[in-house]
């Protein structure tokens, strides 16, 4: 019986029935398919339980939704004791939470952005940052990368995959321009009319299954950006927050866009929130017509409060050390699991801990998630790259729990390579 | 603090408020992983690092000497530099000849010993004795490759911290694990319980008041804590008398008696009693009734008044309203009986001497029995005296666990000028509620692996082998991307022969914007 007061369920199989059944078919199914029967329960820290009691070491964090690891107590505290007086707000009067989450975001922010424009969901962000570029430039265009990924909104579809935009009818390819990654050739033939608004870019494509950008070609993209006037969005929704040992990644290239978007992280994994961070040149539409972006829950004070506390959790000084320790200990760990692995565990992308795992196989990264499922610990393939498998270590991590999850990792890779072949 | 009134304090990260900033845990996890990195390293790279920082340390000996006594108010700046030196390069200096670090093989008991590190040292450090205990502290956690977090006694918070973020720069910069070193910048009470008991903690070293030793213990973690003192001095007729008074006035001032080591009560035989007072150039004899006056000033209502820690005998003096003639570095204030309604037989932390006389040195002894039922037992005695007799039966009665022979208790029980260990902690042992009854060295924080050989199993040759290596580069290293990491070629420009590529002079614009950029990072 699993009994949890306002709801209850016989079994684990009554939940996945009616999951199918009310929710998402779709999705419950591909689940129970893919090896991966998991039903969350009770969550802390970095571990996650399915119902049946099962704990897995979570390394897949949504996205880094959960950097700073489940439920952790002082984004809970920092929560509970704002409950006492605030809730969500009201998102037309200046309000004192969204003001010093604003300032909190634009004194550690990548040096020239000066405003922060809120969103309830890192899609909202992405349209509010392109809406804000198109404002800015009097352009339409948005230039993205092949298999990018920016969220499923209105306009953050258009950035990505045909998957996700054809469905629904979405797709605009005469608004939005994919150019493969790494390829400066190609960005150059994008912008050379002048008719781009912005160039939109992940500094590390997640859901592509984090290819790195080659040295300098990020780097190259802003100058180009300048050169043909688009402005550049850096997408720091996966890779921000200190995980690839800076509180932003684009600031190791030394980039300063002119619009960065944060979000998932940023929530503590408890109150949804994202933010967009402009320039003074893209800020205009604040001044012409403060009401031109709205939502109701875009900016919540509960949320602002969360992000405040996970901000200064992750910026950090111990937060920082702690990073670049994991970061090491793990891509070394992997380096020793890859040799023990040749022709099956081929590459490892890593920066920080912003680490795609690449198999020498069309879908290995399935077999692996549902081998490493199967040892406890729970890891995602990259939906448009299934080769390669996200590996998203918390940035808390301690000695010991980093270990076991190599431990455990090595075991799951070598069972999957014997599965595979 | 409640938000009410709109009084929050929320307006940048980390201020106090909602979700009050709990750095606690993250500094402990932060030091687990620079003690699990620091404990593979090899004894030449610990070197290193144990020189640099000893060396800083005495550079700003003076230094952090004067800003202790001005943030604190307490003591002698010459004085403590004295003991910031013997904290730093002293402290190397003894310690040079001793190792840690390597693995010790024994072919005759088939026994090989390899050391294992406490791992994360939770160090409280007092305000009577600050930065020489910070300096102390860190060296004996680097000389043992442990990670050290201080937490300093907030009347002393500034000074400490600085010293430690000090000491840190130059453990990192001479190839220490980045986080080895780590100071509480704002301890509270609250704060610091919790660091105590966070399961994160190898051992808790604590130097402070019983109310913190005895949290320390009670935090379930290992501890060695070390109680107060209450030094009494026995002056026999056997005794140097110029030697001695001498001694004893250096000794009483030194730091303006701040120190858990300084003479509290000063015992001597009848016989030489008057002598002795008046070879004690620089302490002022009271009268009974300017030792009313001091013992009222010091002691309101029967309690220690802290102003007078750590101050000179003449602002005491002029304090307390009695005339002293210049010069005047102790006050000798006599009473009848060591007994625990007598306050002046209870400790000072100031440079006021009790005096008592006795008959004969067995009632002497008696009477630093007495002193040490009130406080301070475990900790340490003196005795001036050339009868071994006499020397051997206070060492037997007096329940101290150390005890300085012709030689002021200061820098006698601490090792400066005998030949214990030097320390800034000194164990009181289990008769003053202690696990450590010796002076804190840098064993003590130290555990050894013991591999035992079957007796009729031959022994391995292990004189070639180290576990332990020097550090590549920085530690951690810098998450650099992957694809960056070996020199790299350029982005990759797979390209097929579609139409309407860019002309050959576009490329090469191309190709040497990626190489400036490339440039320019390798420059940063």
């Amino acid at each position: 019986m699993l009994d949890y007061g306002l709801f209850a369920y016989a079994s684990k199989d009554e939940v996945l029935e009616k999951s199918s059944t009310y929710w998402n078919p779709g999705k419950t199914r591909f689940w129970v398919d893919s090896g991966v029967p998991l039903v969350i329960d009770r969550r802390e820290g970095y571990y996650l339980y399915d119902v049946s009691g099962k704990r897995l070491i979570d390394v897949h964090l949504n996205g880094g939704t959960y950097n700073v690891g489940h439920r952790n107590p002082e984004v809970m505290d920092a929560l509970r004791q704002a409950m006492d007086r605030f809730d969500i707000g009201n998102h037309h009067f200046p309000s004192l939470a969204r003001t010093a989450l604003a300032e909190a975001l634009i004194t550690t922010g990548p040096e020239g952005l000066s405003k922060v424009i809120y969103a309830s969901g890192g899609g909202e962000a992405i349209d509010i940052a392109l809406k804000t570029a198109r404002h800015t430039t009097g352009k339409r265009k948005i230039v993205s990368i092949v298999k990018a990924y920016h969220g499923h909104t209105g306009l953050a579809v258009g950035t990505g995959d045909d998957r996700f935009s054809k469905l629904f009818l979405a797709d605009r390819p005469e608004e939005f321009v994919h150019v493969p990654f790494n390829d400066l050739v190609a960005m150059e033939d994008a912008l050379r009319d002048r008719d781009v608004a912005a160039v939109i870019m992940e500094t590390i494509p997640a859901t592509y299954g984090f290819p790195l950008p080659a040295p300098g070609y990020l780097e190259a993209v802003k100058r180009l950006c300048e050169t043909h006037d688009a402005l550049y969005i850096a997408d720091e929704v996966q890779t921000g927050l200190m995980r690839t040992g800076e509180l932003w990644a684009i600031t190791k290239h030394g980039i300063r866009p002119d619009i960065l978007v944060t979000g998932k992280g940023i929530s503590g994994g408890l109150y949804p929130i994202a933010a967009v961070l402009v320039s003074e040149r893209c800020a205009g539409w604040l001044t012409e017509d403060g009401f031109a972006h709205m939502a109701s829950f875009g900016g919540a004070e509960l949320g602002c409060v969360a992000a405040m506390k996970t901000l200064e959790i992750c910026d950090r000084p111990e937060t920082r050390s702690i990073v670049h320790y994991v970061s090491d200990l793990i891509g070394r760990g992997l380096e020793d699991i890859r040799a023990d692995n040749p022709g099956w565990f081929t590459g490892i992308r890593q920066n920080g801990l912003v680490i795609g795992l690449e198999f020498d196989h069309p879908e290995g990264a399935k077999y692996v998630m549902r081998h490493l499922y199967e040892n406890g610990v729970w890891a995602i393939f990259s939906t448009l790259d299934p080769r390669v498998l996200q590996y998203k270590p918390g940035i808390l991590l301690d000695p010991s729990l980093a270990e076991e999850l190599l431990d455990r990792t090595a075991v799951a890779i070598a069972r999957a390579a014997r599965e595979a072949k | 603090m409640s938000p009410a009134n709109g009084q929050a304090e929320t307006t940048a990260t980390g201020r106090a408020g909602w979700g009050r900033s709990d750095r606690g845990p993250v500094m402990l996890e932060r030091a687990r992983w620079a003690a699990r990195a620091f404990a593979r390293y090899d004894k030449a790279s610990v070197d290193r690092v144990v020189a640099a920082v000893a060396r800083v340390a005495a550079d700003n000996a003076e230094r952090y000497a004067e800003w202790a006594v001005r943030e604190t108010g307490f003591g002698v700046a010459e004085h403590k530099t004295v003991k910031n030196l013997a904290c730093s390069t002293g402290l190397a200096d003894a310690y040079a000849a001793h190792d840690y670090v390597s693995p010790r093989a024994d072919a005759d008991e088939k026994l090989l010993s390899i050391p294992r590190p406490a791992g994360v040292v939770f160090a409280l450090t007092p305000s009577t004795n600050p930065v020489a205990t910070v300096y102390f502290k860190i060296l004996l956690a680097l000389m043992t490759r442990n990670a050290i977090v201080i937490s300093p006694h907030p009347m002393a918070r500034q000074c400490c911290a600085d010293a430690a973020r000090t000491l840190a720069d130059a453990a990192v910069a001479a190839g220490a694990p980045d986080g080895v070193v780590q100071v509480v910048e704002e301890p509270t009470l609250p704060l610091v319980e919790a660091m105590m008991a966070d399961p994160r903690v190898g051992v808790i070293v604590a130097t402070g008041g019983t109310p913190v030793v005895r949290a320390a213990y009670r935090s379930g973690n290992p501890a060695l804590g070390v109680g107060p003192g209450n030094v009494p001095v026995l002056v026999d007729r056997t005794a140097d008398l110029e030697s001695a008074a001498r001694l004893i006035v250096e000794s009483k001032s030194f730091d303006n008696s701040i120190l858990c080591t300084n003479e509290s009560v000063l015992i001597a035989e009848d016989a030489v009693a008057d002598r002795l007072v008046s070879l004690m150039r620089g302490a002022h004899p009271l009268s009974g009734e300017e030792r009313d006056r001091v013992r009222a000033a010091l002691f309101p209502g029967g309690a220690f008044d802290t102003r007078f820690v750590g101050k000179d005998a003449a602002w005491i003096a002029r304090e307390a309203g009695v005339r002293v003639p210049a010069g005047t570095k102790v006050l000798l204030a006599p009473f009848d009986l060591a007994v625990p309604e007598e306050p002046l037989a209870h400790e000072k932390l100031c440079p006021v001497l009790g005096f008592t006389r006795v008959d004969s040195a067995r009632r002497g002894i008696d009477a630093a029995r007495a002193v040490l039922r009130i406080t301070g037992a475990g900790h340490s005695a003196a005795i001036h005296s050339t009868d071994p007799a006499t020397i051997m039966e206070y060492g037997a009665s007096v329940p101290v666990l150390r005890v300085s022979v012709n030689a002021g208790n200061s820098t006698g029980s601490s090792g400066i000028h005998t030949n214990l260990p030097i320390s800034m902690t000194i164990g009181t042992g289990f008769v003053g509620g202690s696990s450590a009854g010796h002076n804190l060295r840098p064993d003590d924080l130290v555990n050894w692996t013991r591999v035992a050989y079957h007796v009729d199993a031959p022994f391995g040759d292990f004189d070639r082998l180290d576990p332990w290596s020097a550090p590549a580069g920085p530690v951690p290293r810098y998450p650099e991307a992957s694809n960056a990491r070996t020199p790299a070629a350029p982005p990759a420009v797979p390209r097929d022969d579609r139409s309407g590529a860019p002309p050959a002079e576009l490329r090469d614009e191309i190709r040497r914007l990626i190489l400036e950029e490339l440039a320019s990072l390798v420059r940063s």
